[in-house]
């Protein structure tokens, strides 16, 4: 069966001329979106990536204890090893002190194993006055642990170009001697403190801001216009105010003299010498973060609510149903996209924020990023912040995930 | 609302705690805010409300903290406002040129992979800032733009870019494309037909957008306190710097001035969404 073909002005077959004009179409709209793409990939996706690579990368010392690796290559960590090791320790150390450089991997090795630090400092300050030949045997009198294999196995464990040591860190683990994975001593558990507080946190606060928002944004979706946009404001007013303006304004209200405590005091919940401390603890973050947070919640929510048609409620009544039953049947469901978007957003807000728990938290209020900020700016462990960073950077885009799928990224409603 | 006559004590009772229970919420929303208002004009240099002002005594109030952050020597909030506001003026542009261009290409239907690229653009709002500022801080300190103006410029037209997309987008998918086809079909070239039909009726979405990029640059400072030096300083640093030694008069007149702007953006942003509902033909 033959089909006759549709030709086109230009005498060009349509379907040709067709397929032509789409594919330009699409040129067109890529070229459109790849200067904004371009940018973000060199902008932010590279240096999200150089910072993932930052978490692993342990070359450092690598670098400044070339020989030595080398020659530890074919040891098997059994027995001490023989002259060449020593020999090569006392070149790479020699070396490095030529170069004044050997603090760094001071750090880096009492790290792997606690002791690291005075051995290297004793055997650099005597490096002088080894002389050439048996190493090994002016080595260990310098100082009796380089004649103890663990500080060698402890040693050679640091010399691979990558680690995920610092991810170990971050959940409170380590590398045993024998390369084995271990928690850390008891009283050393920090990290896994903090995750759980930050998740805790992020929990609680999506809930509050959940119970808090859903009655105002049935009320605020339900009231006629002029009431409801009047109302708006008490939500968009915060919304579009500084974070920081905000913070203050709850630190002004929880200080120890300010007015929610005058409150107390003025009730007699407490004496006026014994005032509550509101701030620099869990309570500050839980409060503000609750209402910074309230209008990502309610935005969302209103934006469902606002669909939903109120003679379906009417409906349900007139069938027999109770308003309880009515809601629990009819109009919740119907709220389930908004509680999904709203819920998602205000836990991936809450579980990075940094400002308001390092201003109201306190140390034991304080989250996850408050700790990853810490790392960057006072301890200067780059790597560790990466490592954190990145842990936490796949919760999110976890979570984001799951938002993309239930929600769909341009579903959300701003204002 | 009032209730019909009719209407069972119990509802009755189950209506009123509801709308107080709304009260209670509106009011933990905006009532933070009024706080910090008749602080700023404390006499005092305590940061609360002294007897003199419960009572409403002249005397308790003054305008000193205003003057200190004028003409205070302390803090130099001067050069903190030209630098936030040099900073958000170009992020903004930036955001908003890179974002309504995207936005038009991914309101495209003929764009591939539309959600990949959308989720992709939109992820700065979703990544949490500290991550954002650590990974951009390595990558300006080795280009070599750490404690430059450009190199924060550049961090927020990348935060500022999401909200332009999404507001551009929401604005377009409401946008008869009839319009641009008449205009070509009447000789008009791509460029013009843009610059004539299009931008003007995506105005009111790329007008929001810009706010919500201006706002989000005046107002970040997570990514500046990694970037910025002494010379970079901006209204955020300086008020994170103050909060975190105590709480002074100087920080509540500032913070009463941002107040004041972001009430001025919000009347804007919202008779901005009310025309392009209208111009949307929703009315809600």
């Amino acid at each position: 069966m033959s089909r006759e073909q549709i030709l086109s002005s230009d005498g060009i077959p349509l379907e040709q001329s067709l397929k032509k004009a789409e594919r330009k179409n699409k040129l067109k709209a890529v070229l459109l979106v790849a200067p904004l793409f371009l940018f973000i990939l060199i902008i932010y996706v590279f240096p999200i990536g150089d910072m993932l690579f930052r978490s692993v990368d342990d070359r450092m010392i690598t670098k400044m204890l070339p020989k030595t690796f080398q020659a530890m290559e074919n040891w098997d960590g059994q027995e001490l090893p023989d002259e060449p090791v020593y020999k090569a320790i006392y070149e790479d150390l020699k070396y490095l002190k030529e170069n004044k450089t050997y603090g760094k991997i001071i750090a880096r090795l009492n790290y792997e194993k606690s002791g690291f630090s005075s051995l290297i400092k004793k055997t650099v300050r005597k490096l002088n006055k080894i002389e050439e030949g048996n190493y090994k045997e002016q080595f260990i009198k310098i100082h009796k642990r380089w004649g103890q294999p663990e500080y060698l196995v402890a040693l050679k464990n640091a010399a691979p170009n990558w680690s995920y040591a610092k991810y170990l860190k971050g959940v409170d683990m380590r590398f045993d001697q024998d390369r084995s994975i271990v928690q850390v001593e008891e009283d050393r558990r920090i990290y896994k403190i903090l995750w759980m507080r930050t998740i805790n946190v992020a929990f609680w606060v999506t809930l509050f801001c959940f119970i808090l928002a859903y009655p105002i944004s049935h009320l605020l979706a339900t009231l006629p216009m002029k009431y409801s946009n009047l109302l708006m404001i008490c939500v968009l007013l915060p919304f579009w105010t500084s974070l920081l303006v905000r913070t203050s304004s709850w630190m002004v209200l929880l200080q120890q003299q300010g007015p929610i405590n005058d409150l107390i005091v003025w009730i007699g919940l407490a004496a006026d010498d014994n005032r509550p401390e509101l701030m620099y603890n869990v309570i500050g973050t839980f409060v503000a973060m609750t209402q910074i947070l309230l209008p990502f919640m309610v935005l969302p929510l209103y934006s469902v609510m606002k669909t939903i048609s109120p003679s379906l409620m009417r409906a349900g009544k007139s069938l027999g149903g109770t308003p309880l039953v009515s809601f629990v049947k009819i109009y919740f469901p119907l709220t389930i996209p908004g509680i999904g978007a709203g819920c998602l957003l205000v836990f991936i807000l809450a579980i990075g924020y940094y400002i308001t728990p390092a201003l109201v938290g306190g140390a034991s209020g304080s989250l996850i990023s408050n700790t990853i900020a810490y790392h960057m700016k006072s301890s200067l462990d780059w790597a560790f912040a990466s490592a954190l960073g990145t842990m936490l950077l796949v919760g999110v885009l976890a979570i984001y995930w799951v938002y993309n799928k239930l929600v769909g990224i341009d579903n959300i409603k701003l204002g | 609302m009032a209730l019909p006559n009719h209407t069972p004590l119990n509802y009755r009772i189950w209506h009123y705690t509801y709308l107080t229970f709304c009260g209670l919420v509106f009011f933990f929303l905006i009532a933070p805010l009024f706080v910090i208002l008749p602080l700023s004009f404390n006499a005092e240099q305590y940061i609360h409300f002294s007897s003199k002002m419960l009572a409403l005594d002249p005397e308790g109030f003054s305008l000193r903290w205003y003057e200190d952050m004028i003409y205070g020597t302390k803090n130099p909030w001067g050069l903190a406002t030209k630098n936030s506001l040099f900073i958000a003026f170009f992020a903004t542009i930036g955001s908003t040129i890179l974002g309504t261009v995207a936005a038009l290409g991914l309101s495209s239907r003929h764009m591939p992979y539309k959600a990949a690229f959308m989720a992709l653009l939109i992820s700065p709002m979703i990544v949490p800032l500290i991550i954002s500022g650590t990974a951009i801080f390595f990558f300006m300190a080795k280009v070599g733009l750490a404690a430059t103006h450009t190199g924060i410029i550049l961090s927020h037209i990348i935060l500022g870019t999401p909200f332009v997309v999404i507001t551009v987008t929401a604005t377009l998918s409401g946008f008869d494309h009839s319009v641009t086809r008449a205009a070509a079909s009447l000789g008009s070239n791509p460029v013009n037909t843009f610059m004539k039909i299009t931008l003007p009726l995506i105005m009111p979405g790329v007008i929001s957008g810009a706010l919500f990029a201006f706002v989000t640059s005046f107002d970040e400072v997570v990514v500046v306190l990694f970037l910025a030096g002494l010379e970079n300083t901006t209204i955020p640093i300086q008020m994170w710097v103050g909060l975190r030694e105590q709480l002074s008069p100087t920080i509540m007149a500032v913070a009463t001035c941002l107040i004041i702007m972001s009430t001025l953006i919000l009347v804007t942003a919202e008779l901005l969404r009310r025309r392009s509902e209208r111009l949307r033909g929703i009315n809600r």
